[in-house]
C-alpha cells in the first residue's frame, strides 16, 4: 500500500481559536488508493484538521502540499478545484433541488450559458450507475432518506471536475462521520462505494467513532490527541485496545472497570408508572414502571419507537390513551414544562436542534433549565449561579473548562455534557437520556456511562436509550425491548440476559 | 438501503411507490397550479356575473397586464430575492424615487427620456447592489438592511422635491400612449416590457448556473457555501436584480401615471411580496416559480377589476381580499411543507 509519494501532505499545521490552540503542529499524509482513518477523542482536533484541509478555516501556520505542489486553500471552492472533496456528517446538499442538480450544481454542463438539462440528467444517471447505485436523478433530493442523500453527496464529490470529461478530478475524498446516523445495511452500502473509489485510486480520509468500522474498512490511521499528533499506524498493526490507549493517552483500566461494574441493587419504590399509555402513530399502548434508583434501558432498532416512548413520558407529545403516574400522583402533561415541574428531565438525541443553543455560552446553556423552572421573574443570584456552573463543569469534565465559551465551538462530546449538566442542575427525579453517547468518542462515552451509574446510585431514576445493545445491557436493571413501535418485552437484567438474547427478542417480537 | 443497490443483496421490500395524491401534494408545482386555478375560477366567476357589462371583452384581460405591468416587474425582482431566502422591503421606495428622479430630470433639467431611463436603472441597480453588499459582507438580516433602504429612498424623494412633478414632455406622453395591437386588443409598452422581463427571469432562473445558485442558496445557504458555490456573489446579485427591477417598475409606473410624486408606490413592496407568496414561492426560500408570481399579480389585479365592476364596493376591499388570500396561501404552504417532512 505504501506508495513512494503521498498525494496529500500536511506539515506543521497550527490552528488557534480565541483561547484554544486547536491544532499544534500536526503532520498528516495521505496516499492514493488508501482509506485512512483520522482518530482521536472529541476535541482532539479531527474536525479542525478537516476544516483546515477543506478551506473552511484558514490555517495559522504550516504547509499543505498536493501531489508534491504546495497549495493554499482559502475556501471550500478552492479545495474542490484542487481535488479535495468533503462529505460532512450533516448532509450539505440542497434538499429542494433534484439529485442530478445536487450532483452538478456549480458546474452544470452549459452551451452558450444555457444549462443543458438533458445532458446533465444523462451524465448524472451515468455517474450514479457507474458507482452501482440505483437512484432516480430527477427526483428531488428531499424524497430520499438521509443515507441515500449521503451517497449522493459522495457521488457529487466524485463527479467534481468531471463534467468536461477530463477524468475524475477528485484526488482526496474526506468523509467526516458519514456513518453516525446510518443503519447497518446503509453502512455496508457506503463501504462498498468507498472500496470501489479506493480501487479507482482515490485517497479517502475517513472519520468515524465506531472502532469496528475503522477496523473493517481502513488501511492506515493517524491518531490525534489534544490538538497534537500521536502517531501514524497501519490498522493491521495496532489493535483496538492499543488504539484507545493512544487516543485517550492512558491505560484502559478505567474503562475496563466499567465492564465489570455490578449493578447496584438498592432500587427504591416506584417513581413513574405508565398504564397503557399510548399515542396513535407514535407508540402502541404500553405499561412501564420505573423505580427510584433504577436504570431502565430501551433496546430496539432505529425507528422502533424508543424516542416516541420517551417523548410521551416527558409530555413532548400528548398521549391519546392511558394514564401516567409520577410519585403516586396521576399527572396530565400537556407540555414539557409540566414534566419539568414533576421532576422529569429529557436529554434529546438531537442535541443540536432540540437541545443546545449554540450561540449562547456554556454557562447560559447550563443555567437555562434551572432558570426556566424558577420562572423568569426570579433570577438566580450571580454568585450562586457561577458556583453551580463551575461545579458541573468540573464534575462532568467539560472541556474547555471555560463557562464563557460558546457552546457551538465545543466538540460533540462536550456539547453532550453541557446538555447533561443543564438537566442535572435542576436535580430531577427522573432523567431521560435519548442516545446520549451518539457521535461521541470512547472516553466521553465511558464518562457519561459512569455518570449514569453514579446518578442511579444516588437514587435517580434513569430511562436510557442507546443504539448499542452492550451499552444498554451494561447499565440497565430492566430492559424494555421495542419493535415496530410496540413495547414487546421487559427483561430483568441478570446473568442470563445477553445481547444475543435481546436481539432474539427484538427479532421474534414475542412477549416474554 | 436495498432501494439503492443494484445488486440484489437482500430481497427486502422496496419502498412502495407513493400514491398519486401524495405525489401531487409533494409536487413543487402544486402551489402555482392552485394559484392558476384560482385565477381561472375568479375570471369565470367574473364572466358570469358581469357578462352584460363587458367583462368578457379581451381588452379587459389585456388591461390586467397594462394596469399591473409595473407591479409584475417589481414582483419578479422580489421573486429572486425571496427564492434566495431573503426579503426586499425597499421596492416601493425605489419605485417612488424613480418616478421623482425621472420626472425631475425630464421636466426640470430637460434631459431626454432616453438618457434618463438608463440613469434611473443604474441608480436602482446600484442601490440594490449596496444593500446586497451590506447584507452579505456584514452578515446583517436583509429585513433590516432593506428597511433602511426603504427609508433612504423615500427620504431621497423629498430631497428632490416635496411637491409632485407632473410630466408634460411629449416624447414621454407618446411613449405612454403607445399601443401594440394584438388583434383582439392592445397592450401598452409597459405591459410588453413586463412580459419580456418575466420571460427573461424564467430563462435566467431555470437555464443559467446563476439561476440555479439562487435556488441552492435559498434551499440551504450553509450547504451552498460548503458545496463551493459563490453564495456571497449570488446574494449580492439577487438584490442588485431586485433594485434594477424596482427601478424599471418605477419607470413603468412613471409612464403609467405620468408624474413623479414623493408618495408614489408607498407600501408597494408589500403588494409585490404578497403577489410572490400567493404565486406559491416559499418565504423561506428555495422553492417557487416566477410563473407563479405572474399568476399572483394577475389574481391581485383581477380582484381590483372585479371590485371596479361591482361598482358599489370601496377600493379597500382589495386590501381585505388580498389579506384573506395571503393568509390562505401561507396556510397551504405550511400544510405542504409539514407533509413533506412527515
Amino acid at each position: 500500500m505504501a506508495e513512494p509519494r503521498p498525494v496529500l501532505e500536511m506539515t506543521g499545521i497550527v490552528k488557534e481559536f480565541p483561547g484554544v490552540r486547536a491544532l499544534s503542529g500536526v503532520d498528516f499524509r495521505l496516499f492514493p488508493g488508501e482509506i485512512h482513518a483520522l482518530m482521536g477523542e472529541n476535541g482532539a482536533g479531527k474536525s479542525t484538521l478537516i476544516k483546515v484541509l477543506t478551506g473552511v478555516y484558514a490555517l495559522d501556520d504550516g504547509t499543505i502540499t498536493l501531489d508534491g505542489q504546495p497549495v493554499q486553500i482559502d475556501s471550500p471552492l478552492q479545495a474542490q478545484q484542487a481535488g479535495i472533496s468533503t462529505v460532512y456528517q450533516e448532509v450539505n446538499l440542497c434538499p429542494n433541488l433534484s439529485v442530478a442538480e445536487n450532483i452538478f450544481i456549480g458546474r452544470e454542463p452549459t452551451r452558450f450559458g444555457r444549462i443543458q438539462w438533458n445532458r446533465m440528467r444523462k451524465e448524472a444517471a451515468e455517474l450514479v450507475d457507474r458507482l452501482g447505485l440505483d437512484i432516480d436523478v430527477t427526483a428531488p433530493l428531499s424524497s430520499y432518506p438521509l443515507a441515500v442523500q449521503q451517497l449522493v453527496a459522495i457521488v457529487r464529490s466524485v463527479g467534481t471536475g468531471d463534467s468536461d470529461g477530463e477524468g475524475s478530478g477528485t484526488k482526496v475524498l474526506v468523509l467526516d462521520e458519514p456513518t453516525s446516523s446510518l443503519d447497518r445495511d446503509e453502512v455496508l452500502e457506503l463501504f462498498r462505494l468507498m472500496r470501489q473509489l479506493r480501487d479507482e485510486g482515490v485517497a479517502i480520509l475517513f472519520v468515524s467513532h465506531f472502532l469496528d468500522q475503522i477496523y473493517e474498512i481502513c488501511d492506515r490511521m493517524t491518531v490525534l490527541r489534544n490538538g497534537g499528533l500521536v502517531g501514524e499506524h497501519m490498522v493491521s498493526e495496532l489493535d483496538q485496545v492499543g488504539l484507545i490507549e493512544l487516543m485517550i493517552g492512558k491505560a484502559l483500566d478505567q474503562l475496563e472497570g466499567l465492564h465489570e461494574h455490578q449493578l447496584h441493587s438498592d432500587v427504591g419504590e416506584t417513581l413513574v408508572k405508565a398504564d397503557s399509555l399510548g399515542r396513535t402513530g407514535g407508540i402502541a399502548p404500553f405499561d412501564l414502571e420505573i423505580k427510584k434508583g433504577e436504570v431502565v434501558g430501551l433496546a430496539g432498532l432505529l425507528g422502533s419507537g424508543r424516542t416516541e416512548l420517551a417523548r410521551l413520558l416527558f409530555g413532548a407529545d400528548q398521549p391519546d390513551s392511558g394514564k401516567l403516574t409520577i410519585g403516586g400522583k396521576q399527572v396530565s402533561m400537556s407540555a414539557p414544562n409540566d414534566a419539568i415541574g414533576a421532576g422529569v428531565a429529557f436529554c434529546s438525541e438531537n442535541r443540536k436542534t432540540e437541545g443546545l443553543v449554540p450561540d449562547l455560552t456554556v454557562r447560559e446553556n447550563i443555567i437555562l433549565a434551572l432558570q426556566a423552572a424558577r420562572g423568569w421573574t426570579r433570577p438566580i443570584p450571580v454568585s450562586q449561579r457561577d458556583e453551580l456552573v463551575a461545579k458541573y463543569i468540573k464534575a462532568l469534565d467539560i472541556r474547555p473548562a471555560n463557562p464563557e465559551a460558546r457552546v457551538g465551538q465545543l466538540s460533540g462530546g462536550n456539547q453532550q455534557k453541557v446538555l447533561l449538566a443543564r438537566w442535572l442542575i435542576t436535580q430531577p427525579k427522573m432523567l431521560i437520556l435519548d442516545e446520549p453517547t451518539r457521535g461521541i468518542d470512547v472516553g466521553a462515552k465511558a464518562e457519561i456511562q459512569k455518570l449514569v451509574v453514579s446518578l442511579s446510585e444516588e437514587g435517580m431514576a434513569v430511562l436510557y436509550i442507546a443504539a448499542e445493545l452492550e451499552e444498554v445491557l451494561r447499565l440497565s436493571h430492566t430492559i424494555g425491548v421495542l419493535r415496530d413501535r410496540r413495547l414487546v418485552a421487559r427483561l430483568t437484567n441478570g446473568p442470563e440476559i445477553t445481547t444475543s438474547k435481546i436481539l432474539e427478542t427484538i427479532a421474534s417480537g414475542e412477549h416474554q | 438501503m436495498s432501494t439503492t443497490t443494484k445488486t440484489p443483496t437482500a430481497p427486502e421490500s422496496r419502498t412502495p411507490a407513493p400514491s398519486r395524491a401524495a405525489t401531487l401534494l409533494g409536487d413543487r408545482r402544486l402551489p402555482v397550479l392552485v394559484t392558476a386555478g384560482l385565477f381561472l375560477a375568479m375570471y369565470v366567476a367574473g364572466l358570469s356575473r358581469y357578462q352584460n357589462y363587458g367583462f368578457g371583452e379581451p381588452q379587459v384581460f389585456m388591461n390586467l397586464f397594462i394596469d399591473n405591468g409595473y407591479l409584475l416587474v417589481a414582483a419578479v425582482g422580489v421573486t429572486f430575492v425571496i427564492l434566495s431566502g431573503g426579503i426586499d422591503l425597499s421596492v416601493g421606495s425605489v419605485i417612488g424615487f424613480t418616478t421623482m428622479f425621472t420626472a425631475w430630470l425630464v421636466e426640470r433639467q430637460g434631459l431626454p427620456i432616453l438618457v434618463v431611463i438608463p440613469m434611473a436603472l443604474a441608480v436602482g441597480a446600484f442601490g440594490g447592489f449596496l444593500m446586497g453588499y451590506v447584507i452579505h459582507n456584514f452578515e446583517i438580516q436583509p429585513f433590516i438592511v432593506t428597511l433602511a433602504g426603504l427609508f433612504l429612498f423615500r427620504g431621497l424623494c423629498l430631497v428632490i422635491s416635496k411637491e409632485s412633478i407632473s410630466i408634460g414632455d411629449p416624447s414621454v406622453s407618446s411613449m405612454a400612449g403607445a399601443q401594440v395591437n394584438l388583434g383582439a386588443g392592445f397592450l401598452s409598452i409597459g405591459a410588453i416590457v413586463a412580459l419580456v422581463v418575466l420571460a427573461g427571469a424564467f430563462y435566467v432562473l431555470h437555464y443559467t448556473r446563476f439561476g440555479r445558485r439562487v435556488y441552492a442558496v435559498g434551499g440551504n445557504e450553509q450547504s451552498a457555501l460548503l458545496m463551493g458555490l459563490p453564495q456571497g456573489g449570488t446574494k449580492i446579485a439577487v438584490y442588485t436584480i431586485s433594485g434594477f427591477c424596482s427601478a424599471l417598475a418605477g419607470l413603468l409606473f412613471t409612464l403609467y401615471i405620468q408624474s413623479g410624486d414623493p408618495l408614489h408606490a408607498t407600501g408597494m413592496e408589500l403588494d409585490a411580496i404578497a403577489a410572490v407568496v400567493i404565486g406559491g414561492t416559499l418565504l423561506t426560500g428555495g422553492s417557487g416559480y416566477v410563473i407563479g408570481t405572474l399568476f399572483g399579480v394577475l389574481v391581485l389585479g383581477l380582484i381590483k377589476s372585479i371590485i371596479q365592476f361591482e361598482g358599489t364596493l370601496s377600493s379597500w376591499w382589495t386590501k381585505i381580499a388580498t389579506g384573506v388570500l395571503l393568509c390562505a396561501f401561507i396556510l397551504i404552504q405550511r400544510a405542504m411543507t409539514t407533509r413533506k417532512k412527515a
